[in-house]
Parts: C-alpha cells; structure tokens; sequence
C-alpha cells in the first residue's frame, strides 16, 4: 500500500541543516501493525508526520496505492489525508470548545456528510468506544484516558485505511495506556493499517513489525513470525 | 463541507470566545451606531434650515426697491435716484409666463379697534397671492379676495391673537372693525400654525394693498414676492423683473432682486458638508473597528494554532480553513453592524423626541454606508488573519499542546 524510496527531510535552521530523516526505504503493506521505536531525535515523528503527508520530504518517493503522493498539489494531498488516513496524537488535539460528541463528528462535518448520517455514525462509535455517559462533555471534564479515545474514535470515524499514532500513551498512565492499545489494536483487527510511534518497548513489541530508527536511518525492520 | 456547518462552526468558536466577541461586537456597533446618530444630527439640523426656508415660499424672488451696494458700484457715484416701486410694478411683472404669483407688499402699524378695545398693530397690506406664497392657513372664512391690485376693497383678515385681543369670545367673522380712520370687515382668520420666519402670524392684520397705502399714505411698496413655476424659470424670470423695471423706471435699474433659492442653496451645502464630515469622523471609528476586529483575529488565529494544525490533519483543504476565519469575521462585522443599526435608530429617535424642532432621522445613504462599510472592514480586515491561518503548517502547529 505504502512505499518509500530514499526519503529525506532535511530541516534548514538558520545556516545549520538538520538531517531528520537521511535516506529512508520502507514498504507497508494493507492491513499491517507496525511499531516504530528509538531514542529521541531520531526522526521517528519525521517520519510519521511524511507517512501521514502533513509534512514534505526534502527528497525522495512516496507512493500510496500507486498515486505519486509528492507530485499531488496540496489540495489532492489534503483529499487523500481526509479519506485514507487517520492520526492520533500525543496531546490529543481536542477541540475544546466542543464536546466529546461533537469532536468526534467534527472530521464528518468537514468532508461535509449529511447530518442525518453523521448523527448516526457518531451514535454507534460514541457507543462502541464506551463514551455514551460522557458524550455531552467538553475535553476539559474528561480524564485523558476519555480524551485519547475520543481522539481515536475521530481519527477511526472516516474508516480511513491507515492510522497513524505518534507516542498515543505517552501521556497516559498505564491502565488507560494499555486501554487505548486494545482500542487500536482492535480497529487493526478489522482492517486498519496501524503504525504506532511509542518509546514504551511494552507496546513496541506487542507488533509483530518493529522498525527501529536511529539516526535518521531505519536501523532495524524486524517481523516477528508467530510462537518464536 | 456544507455552508450550514461553515456558519455553525464560526458561530461556534464566536460563542467559545465569549469577551472577544462582545468586545469586537461592540467596537463594531459603536462604529455604526456614531455614524448614524451624527449624520442623524446633521441631516436634522440640515432640514430644520430648509423647512424653515421653504415655509418662506418655494421658487420665491423677492424684489426689494433700490439698488444693492454689492450688485453693483455705490448708488452715489452713478448718481441715480430711487424711484418707488409700485402696484403698477407689481401688475407688470405678472405678464411673464413662468410668473405664477405676484404679492405686492406693503408694511406699517396702525391703531385697530373695535368698539371699546383698541391696539396698535402691525398691518400687510397684499394680495390675494400672498397666502399661497408664504403657505399660511385660513382657521376660518376666506383670504383676501382676488381682484385688481389698486382696488381698497374694506375687508382685512386677523391673526389669533389679534382676533382674540378685539373680540374676546365673539365672532370675529363679519364683524366691522376701524384700522386707523377706516372701517374693515373681518372675512377670515389666521391659522396658528405653519411658523414662518421673521413673521408672527397671530399678530397681523392683512387688508387689499390698496387699502394699506391709503393708511399709510403711501404709494411705494415694501416689497414685491414673486413666485415662479419651476426653479429652471428662475433666472428667466429674474432677467424679465429687471428689464421690466427699467423700462418702467426710464431705465434705471434701481431694484435688487434676491432668490429664495440662491440663499436656501448656500445653506444646504453647508449642512451637507457638515454632515459629510461628522459623517467621515465617525467613519473613523468603523475603521478603528476593523484594524480591531483583525488583531483579535490574528490573536485568535494564533491561540487556536493547535485547532488549526488538526484541521489540516484531517484533511481540511487551505481554502475552507481560510473561509472559516472569513466567515467568522464576516458574521462580527454583521452582528456588530446590525447592533450599531439598532442603537443607532434608538439615538435618533431618542434625539428626535429630546429636539422635536429636530427631524434627526439618518439618511439611508448613511445606514447604507455605515453597514457596506462595516462588513467590507470586517472582511477585509479578516482576510489576513485567515490567509494567516491557512498557511500555517501543521507540523508546527501540532506542536503546540
Ligand atoms: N521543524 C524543525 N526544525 C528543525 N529541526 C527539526 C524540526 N523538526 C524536527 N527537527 C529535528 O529533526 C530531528 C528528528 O526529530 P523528530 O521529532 O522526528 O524526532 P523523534 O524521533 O520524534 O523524537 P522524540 O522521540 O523526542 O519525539 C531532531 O533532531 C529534531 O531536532
Ligand atoms: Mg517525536
């Protein structure tokens, strides 16, 4: 579904350059579970960022589902963004003026679904991601542990075809982090590509594809096969 | 998306930002609101100086006897003397087309009484023109009535209070009453209503102008009022008043011709530039308006970073992030606008009861203005804030916690 070919991404901070990413191949395949781990700085959330196409690499080939994401302009990019990917963040990146309900729905009033369909759909998620009793409120009156669902339940709403999550537990205590993995591995289980950025090595080995970065590089790209 | 949820949305993060958008609403509203009520003011004042001029009589020229000093050398050098106007004057002037009305005027006071009771008056002595020149109203019976200039015929008309001042609660109508050695009988009485300037209608005795020279034995007129039948006639009919009086006074032109309109028109510019420019000073404060309504865009577009950054995540194009910004200040600048149309009415409607002598109503040029104003600084003003947020990069947006 995904190849990279010799990314880079280069950041130039006044006349010093930053080599985020220095020459990165990886191949994804539909429906496949992958963790990335590393020390920090070494262009995990780079990568994540290009992957999720918010950000340009410097050089190099991106192809998604045969399309040449780099030569797209940046409203196809935007289009591809709204219907194949979904992200979750670190800081969750509620809206805090609205409610849970309302934040999940938000990615549907932008693609601009009917409301009457939205209703529905926001309905069965709100349910199915155990949120009914906080629904009506705002991100301020929820643990973070309601908000990263909330978080996801958005991401998961527009059934994209991968979800991107850069450090999801990185501000969770460990019951609600582990919640939050079970939620995603689920989506996974239905079909979702999931890439999951953690420095957590419990979850980074809970996949059976761990990609290591170092560096810039992909230091190690390992599948654990079954009962090793 | 759909134009329903753009507006829901702004509307949404106006409502989440409460103090802001009160305080912009309100910068807004006084920006309206001042230039309503000033024009109101002015435009009040404006009209208050016409009606009191067209209660003079509309497409008025007044001939006065002698010459002006300015329309023409000091009458001394050239040596010429005065001559009176006169009814015959007057009869003249009534054989150009244009010339709908002529009233001959002739001015004094003389001793009025009835039985007992006696007063001096002032006295007019006109034509049966002169009621609809000046735009009086009859309470009761008729004016003057229409026949030759030089016929006394001994009726007069009395103002209410003269009316009131001779015959107490009796019926003035029909009554013969003695203005200096001659006997009138009263055919009709003055409205009260209907101010003119420089004339107290309640306390006026007017008779055939005839009848006032012999009182005043006199054959020179104090004036002459000629009403012409549109304003384009006017110089027409200004030029054909001075040719006939030379001819009539052996070619001297010993007369001043004033026009209502020249007068009326001065003033009206005037007010009209006055009220342009309290007009522009308060236009002033819409702007400030605006430069307000962008920094608090720019401020908001800045606090929400983070907001905008998951937009682009999810896949929101630049051009609908810019025309949420957009419709956000488009709809301030509206509700800004639409408070300042409401105070605005209410300030001159308070202003029109405190100075009822005032018709202060804005004109709509001014509420037209002051809204396309309004909503123009308010989009305008908002353009940047909103390219400012569609151009942010979502990376570094999402940074931001
Ligand atoms: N906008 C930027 N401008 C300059 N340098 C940047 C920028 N973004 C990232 N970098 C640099 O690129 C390198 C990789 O950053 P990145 O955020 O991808 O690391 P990471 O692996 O996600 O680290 P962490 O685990 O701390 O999140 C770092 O050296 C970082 O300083
Ligand atoms: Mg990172």
């Amino acid at each position: 579904m995904i190849r990279l070919e010799g990314i880079q991404r280069i950041f130039t901070v006044g006349d010093q350059e930053v080599r985020a990413l220095r020459d990165v191949e990886l191949t994804i395949g539909a429906g496949e579970y992958l963790t990335i781990m590393g020390p920090s700085g070494s262009g995990k959330s780079t990568l994540l960022n290009i992957l999720g196409i918010l950000d340009r690499p410097t050089s190099g080939r991106y192809r998604f589902d045969d399309l040449d994401v780099t030569s797209l302009n940046d409203e196809d990019q935007a289009r591809l963004r709204r219907r194949k990917i979904g992200f979750v963040f670190q800081f969750f990146h509620l809206v805090p003026r609205l409610t849970a309900e309302e934040n999940i729905e938000l990615p549907l009033v932008l693609a601009g679904v009917a409301p009457a369909e939205r209703r529905q759909r926001v309905t069965k998620f709100v349910r199915a991601f155990g949120l009914t009793e906080r629904a009506a409120h705002r991100p301020e009156e929820l643990s973070g542990g309601q908000r990263q669902r909330v978080a996801i339940a958005r991401a998961a709403i527009t059934e994209p075809a991968m979800l991107l999550a850069d450090e999801p537990t990185g501000n969770l205590d460990r019951t609600s982090g582990g919640e939050v993995i079970d939620i995603l591995e689920d989506l996974h289980r239905r079909g979702l590509t999931l890439v999951i950025v953690t420095h957590d090595p419990e979850i980074g080995d809970r996949a059976k594809r761990r990609i290591r970065m170092v560096d810039g590089n992909v230091d190690s790209d390992r599948v654990i096969s079954d009962e090793t | 998306m759909r134009l329903r949820d753009i507006v829901s949305f702004a509307l949404g993060a106006l409502r989440g930002y409460r103090t802001r958008t009160a305080l912009m609403l309100l910068a807004m509203a006084i920006g309206v609101s001042a230039v309503m009520i000033l024009t109101a003011l002015g435009e009040g004042a404006r009209r208050f100086v016409v009606g009191e001029f067209a209660s003079l009589g509309t497409n008025l020229v007044i001939v006065l006897p002698g010459r002006s000093e300015s329309a023409g050398g000091p009458a001394g050098l050239v040596g010429e003397t005065t001559r009176d106007l006169t009814t015959d004057d007057a009869t003249a002037l009534k054989r150009h087309p244009a010339v709908t009305r002529v009233a001959p005027i002739v001015v004094g006071t003389a001793p009025v009484s009835w039985g007992p009771r006696e007063r001096e008056v002032p006295i007019i002595g006109s034509s049966t023109d002169l009621l609809t020149i000046r735009h009086w109203k009859m309470a009761k019976g008729d004016f003057l009535p229409a026949s030759d200039l030089d016929r006394a015929t001994p009726v007069c008309v009395v103002g209410a209070k003269v009316s009131k001042e001779l015959f107490g609660t009796e019926p003035a109508l029909g009554q013969w009453l003695r203005i200096g050695d001659r006997r009138f009988r009263v055919v009709g009485l003055l409205a009260t209503e209907g101010r003119s300037i420089g004339v107290d209608v309640e306390e006026l005795v007017i008779v055939p102008v005839a009848s006032a020279q012999a009182l005043m034995n006199t054959e020179s007129l104090f004036r002459i009022l000629v009403e012409v039948s549109t304003s384009e006639a006017i110089p027409k009919v200004k030029a054909h008043i001075l040719a006939t009086i030379r001819d009539r006074h052996q070619g001297e032109e010993d007369i001043t011709v004033v026009t209502q309109d020249a007068v009326l028109e001065t003033f009206d510019r005037i007010f009209q530039a006055l009220t342009y420019t309290v007009a522009g000073i308060a236009a002033i404060s819409l702007a400030v308006a605006g430069i307000l309504i962008m920094n608090v865009m720019l401020v908001s577009v800045s606090q929400r970073t983070a907001e905008v950054g998951l937009l682009k995540a999810l896949g929101t194009p630049s051009k609908v992030i810019q025309g949420l910004f957009l419709t956000e200040a488009a709809l301030l600048s509206l509700f800004g606008a639409s408070l300042g149309l409401i105070i605005g009415e209410f300030g001159s409607w308070a202003l029109a009861r405190i100075y009822p002598l005032l018709p202060a109503a804005a004109p709509w040029w001014a509420v037209a203005a002051s809204l396309g104003v309004a909503l123009l600084t308010g989009v305008l003003f908002g353009v940047m804030p909103a390219r400012r947020a569609a151009k942010l990069d979502p990376v570094q947006a999402l940074l931001r916690r």
